[in-house]
Order: structure tokens, then sequence, then C-alpha cells
């Protein structure tokens, strides 16, 4: 163990944990990924997104916004702020760690965990509202949705997700959308936030062999 | 990771740091409403006891639990091993079984290292004579860490901390253990035993070593007292409990002498009044509490690491 693989992203049934200190996580200019978001539309997608969880909570009464790591936490805490400055008061905001609930953790050697951080009044009877950057197969949904439930119980759930590039292998779908992006499967789609990478892109490429 | 843990020494430094990380994250879990993960569901771990223990067998049935593993306890009194069933025959049926992991702890030094050639599964070290117990260290470093490192320890080590280990340390399998792992993740150790119980070969080990127990206590982040283990003294190593107690053990006068932030650790089960007098043991700086907590989530995050993965394990 230990020698932990670089993931490919966002294949069925991967989501992207632990890239964050990942120094081989590759340049987002290299040759063959071409930029399918700026970081202005990004900024665009996430107050939408913010305006439209708004809307749809009725001036996000009781809502607990989660974020996937790694960069569903970045864009979580984003979203939040956004709330802020629009109602004056920040959103809760907190990390759900889901790779302990996995479905394809016999598949490759054992991950890293990750953060998990419930705001203190924890999820019982709010509204949460799952964030990732990338929606492809649905099963990390799957393991949020099942991690959440030892959380607590809390009154519904929803999903905001930066992209949503298809084929999904399991009946879920996003409540927020920043972008829909129709993908080939082999190809692959990078999220790159000033956070962890330094800069804000989308990058859309072919999946590495 | 290894495929095995046997030896702290097995150890590195990445793995070590990996599975104090994992641990952080796991402790978590404890304050859930519902204290238990899917991870491990469908497999199975045997604890394959020789030897009598609470606190370890506990820990680890309770670990693997959590972790929604099926848990088989074996122990030697009560099964075939009192009819004189070798340890491979024992090992042949367990796999015969299908057990994913053995955690073993067997009275003879080097029992689990022989086990690894009778089984498929992985086999984890929990005390093996007077040799290892790799889980006790894990959980110490963890306990030292989460104590001195301060709130940001993620994938930080424990450069620089100086630790003390005290008392009996030739028939010490958790001070072999501790100098070991403590030594990969960069604190200075040092040893305090009477001559008697002072193991031949330290100078090999990776620490210095003393005779004085009060010139060491002024310098030094942490205390580790170790039982006296009269099971295992075949000979009269110290003349009285009385004189050990005077020049070895921790006593309120002594714990007066250590800096600030010191703690002070015992790995249990403790001879209060011999090693450690009752209200140094009861004093908050003790951690003996902590530790045995702590016990449980740094073996969910060795269970989950060795077996949460793919069945060939490396990479």
């Amino acid at each position: 163990m230990c020698a932990m693989r670089p993931e490919p992203d966002h294949e069925p049934g991967a989501s992207s944990p632990g890239q964050l200190d990942r120094p081989d996580y590759p340049s987002p200019h290299e040759q063959g990924w071409k930029a399918v978001l700026t970081p202005e539309e990004i900024r665009r997608a996430l107050s939408r997104i913010a305006h439209e969880i708004l809307e749809r909570t009725h001036g996000g009464e009781g809502i607990v916004l989660l974020g996937i790591p790694t960069r569903g936490v970045y864009l979580a805490r984003r979203l939040a702020a956004r709330i802020g400055e629009f109602e004056g008061a920040p959103a809760p905001v907190g990390s759900l760690d889901v790779t302990m609930h996995r479905d394809d953790l016999r598949l490759r050697p054992a991950r890293p965990l990750q953060r998990t951080e419930v705001p203190p009044d924890g999820v019982d009877g709010k509204t949460v509202v799952l964030v990732d950057d990338v929606l492809f197969s649905g099963r990390t949904v799957r393991a949020a949705l099942d991690a959440l439930n030892d959380l607590g119980r809390p009154r519904s759930v929803q999903l905001a997700v930066l992209v949503d590039r298809g084929h999904r292998e399991l009946p879920i779908r996003a409540d927020y959308v920043g972008k829909n992006l129709p993908t080939a499967h082999r190809e692959a789609v990078r999220v790159l936030l000033a956070e962890s990478d330094g800069e804000d892109s989308v990058l859309l490429g072919e999946r590495d062999q | 990771m290894n495929r095995h843990l046997i030896s702290a020494g097995d150890l590195s430094r990445e793995d070590a740091v990996l599975i104090l990380d994992t641990a952080a994250e796991l402790a978590s879990v404890a304050d859930r409403p519902i204290k238990k993960l899917p991870t491990l569901r469908g497999r199975t771990v045997v604890n394959l006891f020789y030897e009598d223990s609470t606190r370890t067998r506990t820990s680890f049935e309770a670990a693997a639990k959590r972790l929604s593993a099926d848990v088989i306890n074996f122990s030697a009194k009560g099964s075939s091993v009192a009819k004189g069933e070798s340890l491979k025959d024992t090992a042949l049926t367990l796999e015969a079984m299908g057990s994913d992991a053995i955690v073993i702890r067997h009275p003879a030094s080097g029992a689990p290292r022989r086990l690894t050639d009778w089984t498929s599964g992985r086999v984890i070290n929990a005390g093996d004579g007077t040799h290892e117990h790799p889980t006790q260290a894990l959980l110490d470093a963890f306990t030292i860490r989460q104590r001195l490192v301060g709130p940001d320890q993620r994938g930080k080590a424990l450069d620089g901390i100086r630790v003390t280990i005290v008392g009996d340390v030739l028939h010490s399998r958790v001070a072999r253990s501790n100098v070991l792992l403590l030594d990969t993740l960069g604190a200075e150790v040092t040893v305090v035993a009477p001559p008697t119980l002072m193991p031949w070969a330290i100078e090999s080990w990776p620490c210095k070593a003393s005779y004085d127990f009060d010139a060491e206590l002024r310098k030094t982040d942490v205390v580790m007292m170790l039982r006296v283990q009269q099971e295992r003294m075949s000979a009269a190593f110290f003349p009285t409990v009385r004189e050990y107690r005077r020049r070895y053990g921790l006593d309120t006068g002594r714990m007066a002498l250590l800096p600030e932030h010191a703690i002070v650790m015992h790995p249990g089960p403790m001879n209060r009044g011999v090693e450690i007098a009752a209200e140094v043991a009861d004093s908050p700086r003790s951690t003996i509490v902590a530790q045995v907590a702590n016990g449980v989530t740094v073996r969910m995050a060795v269970l989950y690491l060795m077996l949460g993965g793919a069945a060939d394990g490396a990479a």
C-alpha cells in the first residue's frame, strides 16, 4: 500500500479525493485539454446556483451545505459565502467524506480518508445541499446519501454540481447544475479551483490510459 | 502498507502518518448517532488470543465491529488448543472458515510471523511474547500527537518530541514497538530501566538509555510508564517492590519535576502503587483513559487500511 495511485478523474465510480496533496496532478494547460468553463463563467454559475438555492429553499431557511472532498468542499464554501452576500448571513457549511461508503473500495488499495465536518447544529431536520464538482456515474452521490444517513435525518437532501457530464449509472439527478456538459465516455473532465490548483477552470480531455 | 502488521519497525514514516491521519478522521465516528461504517461488510476478522487480554481483544473487536466486519473470538482456553492443537492446525482451521485477517496474541515471540506462512489472509500482531505490540505503539503515537502536536495534526509526525520510556524494558513488547515507531516518526526516545531490566543489546536500539530516572524527568515531553511484568519474570530483577518504586516509580514528587506541558502515559494494565502512584494515574496529565479510547480508532484505521481496499493489497 501507500503508493497511492493517482486517480483518473470522474471515471464511473470514482470521485476525486486526495488530489489536493498530489504533486503529479497534471498541469491544466497540458496538451489535449480544452477549457470548457472560464473563471468568469464558473463565478457566474456559482452565483446563479446560490440564487436558485435561495429561491427553492425560501431564502435558505434551515439549509446546510455539505461539500464532497476535495473540490466539492471549496465549491460549498464559495456557495455559502455567496449566499451570505445575498442574504446577509452565510449558510452553514461543512464537508462529507464518502470514502468509507463507496461501492468500489475493493477495486483498489485502501484510500486515505478525507475530513467530515458537520456544522454544530447537525443535519437533523435540515435541508442538506450536497455539493460536488462533477456529476458523472452518480455513485459518489449514492455513497454520500449513505454517509449522510449515518449522520442524522435531514428533512430533505438536494444536490448541486458545477458540471453534469452525463453517463449516469444510478437513478440520481442534480437539483442545481452549473453547466451541462455533453461528453463521450472515454473523455475526462477536470475541475481546477484556485483553492487547490491555483486557478479556476474546467477542462475536457481524453482520459489517460 | 505491508501485507501484515508484525513489527512497528516494518512501517515506513508515510505508512505510520497515514494510519494516524486515518485514525484522526475515524475518531469522529465515536461521536455520531450511528457508530458504524459499512466498509468491511462481508469481511471476517478472527481474534486469536493465546494470552489473557481484556483491553486489546475488546478494542480490536469494537474496531472491527464498527467497520461492520464479522468477528470471531478465539481464545486458547476452552478451545482445541487445550487439547494440544498446534498453531499451524488452528491456522489452517481458521483459514478453512474463510478468515480475511487474524489478530493474534501469543506468548511466544515470533508466533505471528510464523503464522503468516500458514494463512492467505492478513496477520496483525496483537502482542507476541516479549517481542512487539505494534498497534499499542500506534495508539501511543496517536495519543502523543493528539496532545502535543496541536489541532492541525494532519500529515504531521512527532519530530523533536522527547519521550522517556520507563520500567521493565527487558520484558516489554510495548517498549520495543514504541522505540521503533517513535524513532520512525522523528521523536527522541530515551529508555530508563534498572540495569537488570535493561535489554542486553540496547545500544543497537534507535534510542538513548539511562539508569537515572530523575535526570531525565526535567527534559522530557512524554513519560511512558511500563508495567512491571511479574508473570514474565523468572528471576529476581530487583530486591523489593519498595526499592523499585523508590527509584523508578512515578509519584507526585517526580511528576512535579516534569515540564508544564508533559504528559504521563501507561499502556495498562497498571500496578497502582508500584510503577505509578494512584494520584498520578488519575491526574489530568495522565492520558491513560484517552489511550484506551484511541486504541479503538487506531485499530479501526489499521483494519481499514489493511482490509478496506483490493484483496491483493499492495498497489
